[in-house]
């Protein structure tokens, strides 16, 4: 940890909690939209060089360099959109709902200085349609920032006149749109599916034209990045992931909140230094680092930096197993241990019943698939099922097995991540707590007989996979 | 008489449709417009959004169907949305949604009889670190136990009613 916990600015949450801060007047008090005119005085290519050394990763969940992405946009482009994901729905996490409401100034000043850089001329913000407080916030904010004339109107640049045009725009209930290309469609007015990649939106994306999405947060980076310098920026972090991280802690411990911290801060400090530890004296059971898409880790794991690369690949963390000595495989012949996600942390102690969590899991995939690849959209309610009668002690001989081999059924067999987020944490519960799966099998029934060889025969291929 | 938009709705509307290159893509803010001046998306609402649009009243149904928010029948005059995802379950939050669903006398997903409330059991509503929770319009519950779950009903009742009540 290059930088003390006391010593880390606060670059994204630096007005949570302070009343009215979501105000233009406020926002312009404490230096928002004071780091445009130095972005304005630079040439478009300089600020994605600058976000390049800047080591700054997507946000969302994925840790994509943004630079890199931004640099994806095909030089001949004549109209570039960027949109800005704001679909914050991923269970465990609750950082950008935050950002949007006590500082969207921030976000438009993000927004203003990677439109100018992308040669964007009109963007979106896609809120999730729950967030009805937020969504009344932001549009406030829009509608200030326009009357202030930071948005549609011409301003002068390096580069000429630059003018930006901003939409608010809402969804209505729908995890998958969280997706970037699910995004895209919904909206453009359709159902959230998502889209085949290639074409990536960065070539072909809205309305059939080069885009960048990004993440809140990450886009809430950006006015810091120009002002202090990439250098600053990747200074404060690991040597790839730049910047401070927003960690959502919830469940088991004695103060859950949202907390911007250093990069790679090991996942046993955040508990117990920043959140105060385990109630009651208990002992961590399991934890979830990134989002419930994320394969848990257990109570020997917490040594682990919570950054991008170390949750992937720190050989401290178990590989999750498809079943029993078949390790899953993430490609690239590496075994997928976890990822960091979308920064959502959620603690169980010793007393949470992790059968339970899984099949609260898998029931909200099973919701939320959007019903366009097979394996997703039958895989996850045929694991819902399964895992509740587990979970009611109720299991059958045989169902431990059988939700490893669904689950092996659905990764890497669709169209968007949703499906491997179902089984990814199927997975990783089955390999470290598998003891708890097979007590609740009921001792009392038989193993089930097949009735017919050649169903049997389909079970066993897809539990022995595509991998 | 076939179901009109408001001239406020139609300004909104021209307003709305002018934020984008086609017309498709007001579909989602459209239906929300509809929403709020009529309460619920019905079949009629479709094919006035669908033609205020030019889109085919396919295309809108299968938009609308495949959203949770836009209600296809009417609901309560306040809508709770109660969230019993892990971070809330791991703190009481079947607990929370079995208190509301006893004291307004409807199940999730209902309407309670004197027309109050729609109760509806969310998924993750990015709140965790104040879980459990729930959400009634423009106002968050955080940190509710059963009994101030219960309690927060009465608040609620007194907030502005949700799409379309009067």
């Amino acid at each position: 940890m290059p930088v003390t916990l006391a010593e880390m600015p606060k670059i994204v949450t630096r007005f949570v909690g302070q009343d009215g801060s979501n105000t233009i007047d406020y926002a312009l008090e404490h230096g928002t939209y004071a780091r445009l005119a130095k972005a304005f005085a630079m040439q478009p290519a300089a600020i994605t060089d600058e976000v390049k050394k800047s080591n700054l990763r997507g946000r969302g969940g994925a840790g994509f360099p943004t630079g890199m992405k931004w640099g994806f946009i095909p030089k001949d482009a004549k109209t570039v959109y960027l949109v800005v994901n704001a679909d914050e729905s991923e269970p465990g996490t609750c950082k950008d709902r935050e950002l949007l409401f006590w500082d969207p100034h921030l976000l438009i000043e993000g927004i203003l200085i990677a439109a100018y850089a992308l040669g964007c001329t009109h963007a979106y913000i896609y809120i999730r349609g729950e967030m009805i407080r937020e969504h009344a916030v932001l549009e406030r904010a829009v509608g200030e920032a326009y009357a202030r004339g930071y948005l549609g109107k011409s301003q002068q640049t390096a580069r000429g006149e630059f003018k930006l045009d901003l939409t608010v725009h809402r969804g209505a209930g729908a995890y998958i749109c969280g997706e970037e290309t699910a995004l895209l469609n919904s909206l453009e007015g359709k159902r959230g599916w998502p889209r085949l990649k290639p074409p990536f939106p960065a070539v072909k994306g809205l309305f059939g034209q080069p885009t960048i999405v990004n993440n809140v947060e990450t886009l809430c980076n950006v006015p810091a990045i120009i002002e202090k310098g990439g250098e600053w920026f990747a200074g404060l972090g690991t040597p790839r992931s730049g910047g401070t991280r927003i960690l959502c802690v919830s469940g088991h411990v004695a103060r859950p909140g949202v907390y911007e911290l250093p990069m790679g801060i090991p996942l046993r400090a955040v508990i117990d230094e920043v959140c105060g530890g385990v109630p009651g004296g208990k002992k961590v059971r399991a934890v979830i680092p990134g989002g419930s898409s994320m394969p848990p880790l257990d109570e020997h794991e917490l040594d682990i930096p919570m950054e991008f690369d170390a949750l992937m690949t720190d050989e401290r963390i178990k590989p999750v197993e498809v079943k029993p000595g078949i390790k899953f495989d993430l490609g690239g012949g590496k075994p997928l241990r976890t990822m960091a996600g979308s920064g959502g942390v959620i603690v169980m102690d010793e007393t949470a019943d992790l059968v339970a969590v899984c099949w609260r899991i898998m029931k909200f995939y099973a919701h939320e698939s959007c019903g366009q690849c097979t394996p997703c959209r039958e895989g996850t309610g045929w694991l819902e099922r399964v895992t509740r009668r587990l979970s009611k002690g109720e299991g059958r001989p045989g169902d431990v097995e059988l939700c490893a081999s669904i689950a092996a059924g659905i990764a890497g067999n669709t169209i968007c991540p949703l499906g491997d987020a179902a089984a990814w944490p199927m997975l990783g519960f089955l390999t470290k707590f598998r003891a708890d799966f097979e007590a609740r099998v009921r001792k009392d029934l038989k193993p089930e007989t097949p009735q017919r060889a050649d169903l049997h025969q389909i079970r066993t291929a897809s539990a022995t996979g595509p991998h | 008489m076939p179901l009109a938009f408001s001239p406020d709705a139609q300004k909104k509307i021209a307003e709305t449709r002018s934020r984008y290159p086609n017309a498709q893509a007001a579909c989602l803010p459209l239906l929300h417009i509809a929403q709020e001046e009529f309460g619920y998306i019905s079949d009629e609402a479709i094919d006035l959004v669908a033609a205020t649009l030019a889109l085919p009243p396919a295309h809108v149904w299968g938009v609308v169907t495949f959203y949770t928010m836009y209600h296809r029948h009417p609901t309560g005059k306040h809508v709770v949305m109660v969230c019993t995802n892990v971070a809330c379950m791991l703190k009481g939050g079947y607990d929370v949604l079995a208190a509301l669903e006893k004291s307004t006398g409807c199940k999730a997903g209902e309407t309670s009889p004197d027309g109050e409330f729609t109760v509806v059991e969310e998924e993750c509503l990015a709140a965790c670190a104040d879980a459990p929770m729930m959400i009634s319009g423009e106002k968050y519950f955080l940190r509710l136990t059963p009994e101030a779950a219960v309690r927060a009903l009465d608040e609620i009742k007194r907030l502005p009613p949700d799409h379309g009540h009067a």
